[in-house]
């Protein structure tokens, strides 16, 4: 793992339009990512946490251009995705490859697996045409898919084998950075772990960069070096691995952890409650997001929005929290 | 695949026997006595009794029927009381294949204006675009048939005289009465495609398909409608029976010589074996429609189940 920056995310803001009315007016917005900036270092794995609809998807698609960013940057080897034109973006998609959750949906079910592969490797001209075949072989084996079945269709394989093929596809033009959306939560446990083992294996055997985006801590825990805890568009906090989970410092943090099922039956773990529903996009709270629903919530939390600040002792842990300069004082 | 084919023709066979059993009850169901009718109003008791006797009226009903279904097998459905030729013949010396030449049309107006119309649709959701075309889709779907033909040969024929007001031959009498067939078909296709589209564009592959770089025409087309247009397609398979069915007012009003204006001569003549024999044509070509819309299913969509 090296210190040089791969992926550079910068004030990245995805608001998408509510439109209303007769003649479809934008109404307003619902700000699913808002304002978020963090580093995705090279050969790094970095997860994004957080439960459902806090943008976390969304951050992924918005990086890959998929849906285009309101606003902010995303600098890829120090150059700003977003200014890209649409031309120059189809040929920056050899170096980002993205991973879907679901299985059954992300593959066309009209292509066969061969055909699947070898669209993305003849549109990025990775693999000159003769050689095609043989690599697609060799992705096959690598994701372990027997190489006799690329001419089968999707639906002729099972939800794991399907997601080993959507690896494959990913892989097929030799991207740098990965991102891993929901990669293994529509998968059954047992096919979770060799699918996250692979994962780890292909990225020392190609020097990969995964961000991984789930909402499973389990799963993060497993694969990640560091760490990215979202709430309601925000980050909350950012951390490395071990520091998050030994003392985590946002309540937020703290509560999602401590959701985790202990195997440990002597260990009693007391689980802290949320109060309430997360609070809509459209409308979130002013000043913390979190303080509607925050344990700890005093005056400040409901006036001042929280900047991101370190706090780890040696490593690496940042946090958007007021309780931190409580403490500090 | 072969094996489906023939798998699937043979289902046809339940489907033909129901058919031609209402065809044939229809005779018999249906008030007054037939051997009355076709003997004549001056007929005395004993002509109806021999006229009733030569159509077979005497035996039991499923030996009639089983009578009915060997002639129908050989290309006998009897003479027509009205001009005294085969009905077969009536059928298919002209009528019949300009029946099939209007829907085909139709069907084709239908495909080429509603696929169009529900890509652009689908395209650009919500904007101007899509809403003025599913508006027009929605006019389209509501005009009867007969209101729309008869406003067509006012504008195009009688005010603007572009193309002739009645009458078949060339291809200027087809322009109108293939819009009219069309028009609701290709206003239900445009719908179609437009929902089936939108549901296709969102899936996760055709993210992939963006991720890998493709370009925006080759995402919509190739991966977009190839898996969108599984539903039209049953969708036009069923348009083409209705379209057989819009055959007889269309016909009436353009004044073609087709199977739909048969049908209305015949029941106004009460021209029982005639309006047996058209009906039963009608029901064969809307099943053999049918069986070759399943058929393409499978061209077009792996998934489905051969079994």
């Amino acid at each position: 793992m090296s210190n040089q920056a791969l992926l550079e995310v910068k004030e990245l803001k995805q608001y998408f339009p509510i439109k209303g009315g007769v003649f479809g007016r934008t109404v307003n917005h619902v700000k699913a990512v808002d304002d978020i900036s963090f580093t995705v270092n090279e050969g790094e794995t970095v997860s994004i946490v957080g439960e459902s609809g806090c943008g976390k998807s969304t951050t992924g698609r918005a990086i890959l251009r998929l849906d285009n960013p309101y606003s902010g940057n995303v600098l890829f080897e120090g150059e700003d995705l977003i200014s890209l034109s649409k031309a120059q973006m189809r040929k920056k998609r050899k170096d980002l490859q993205i991973i879907f959750q679901d299985p059954y949906a992300s593959l066309n079910p009209r292509q066969t697996v061969s055909q699947i592969l070898e669209e993305a490797m003849e549109i990025q001209s990775v693999v000159p045409r003769k050689d095609r075949r043989k690599k697609i072989q060799e992705l096959l084996e690598t994701v372990g898919i027997g190489a006799h079945q690329m001419d089968r269709y999707p639906h002729e394989f099972s939800g794991g084998q399907r997601q080993r093929i959507g690896i494959a596809r990913a892989l097929s033009v030799n991207p740098k950075l990965i991102v891993c959306d929901e990669a293994v939560s529509a998968l059954d446990v047992s096919i979770q772990a060799q699918v996250l083992n692979l994962l780890k294996d292909l990225q020392r055997q190609f020097k990969l960069t995964y961000l991984f985006i789930s909402h499973d801590l389990g799963v993060v825990r497993h694969i990640s070096d560091r760490i990215i805890v979202m709430y309601l568009g925000k980050i909350v906090e950012i951390a490395d691995k071990k520091a998050l989970f030994d003392d985590p410092k946002h309540p937020y943090t703290q509560a999602l952890l401590s959701a985790i099922p202990s195997t440990n039956i002597a260990e009693k773990k007391e689980r802290i409650i949320l109060k309430g529903d997360v609070p809509s996009p459209i409308d979130p709270p002013v000043g913390c997001r979190f303080h509607t629903r925050c344990p700890y919530a005093f005056e400040r939390c409901a006036v001042e929005e929280p900047k991101l600040m370190n706090v780890g002792n040696g490593g690496f842990q940042q946090v958007a929290c007021h309780l931190m300069d409580e403490q500090a004082k | 695949m072969f094996l489906y084919i023939v798998r699937r023709i043979f289902q046809t066979i339940p489907v033909m026997i129901g058919v031609t059993l209402a065809v044939f009850l229809m005779m018999h169901l249906i008030p007054g006595d037939a051997a009355k009718i076709m003997a004549g109003e001056n007929a005395n008791p004993e002509q109806v009794e021999q006229m009733r006797e030569n159509l077979g009226l005497n035996d039991p009903l499923y030996e009639q029927y089983f009578r009915f279904i060997g002639n129908a097998a050989t290309g006998d459905l009897g003479n027509s009381i009205r001009t005294s030729r085969p009905v077969t013949q009536e059928i298919f010396d002209s009528r019949f294949w300009i029946t099939v030449q209007l829907a085909i049309i139709g069907t084709a107006l239908a495909v080429l204006f509603g696929l169009i119309a529900g890509i652009i649709s689908a395209t650009r959701k919500y904007s101007f675009a899509d809403v003025s075309l599913m508006v027009i889709a929605l006019f389209g779907l509501s005009m009867p048939n007969f209101w729309l033909g008869i406003m067509l040969i006012y504008l195009f024929s009688v005010n603007l005289g572009w193309l002739p007001v009645a009458g078949w031959g060339t291809w200027e009498h087809m322009i109108l009465p293939a819009i009219t067939l069309g028009t609701a078909g290709a206003a239900i296709i445009a719908r179609m495609t437009r929902s089936s589209m939108l549901e296709v564009l969102d899936q996760d592959y055709i993210r992939t398909a963006y991720a890998k770089g493709v370009g925006d025409k080759l995402v919509i087309y190739k991966h977009g409608l190839r898996n969108a247009l599984i539903p039209v397609v049953t969708v036009v398979g069923l348009q083409f029976g209705s379209l057989l069915g819009g055959a007889v007012v269309t016909e009436t009003v353009f004044a073609v010589n087709g199977l739909g204006r048969l049908i209305i001569d015949s029941i106004r003549a009460h021209d029982f074996p005639m309006v047996q024999g058209t009906i039963l044509v009608c029901a064969v070509l809307f099943v053999v429609v049918n069986t070759i819309v399943d058929i393409s299913y499978r061209l077009l969509n792996k998934r489905v189940d051969l079994n």
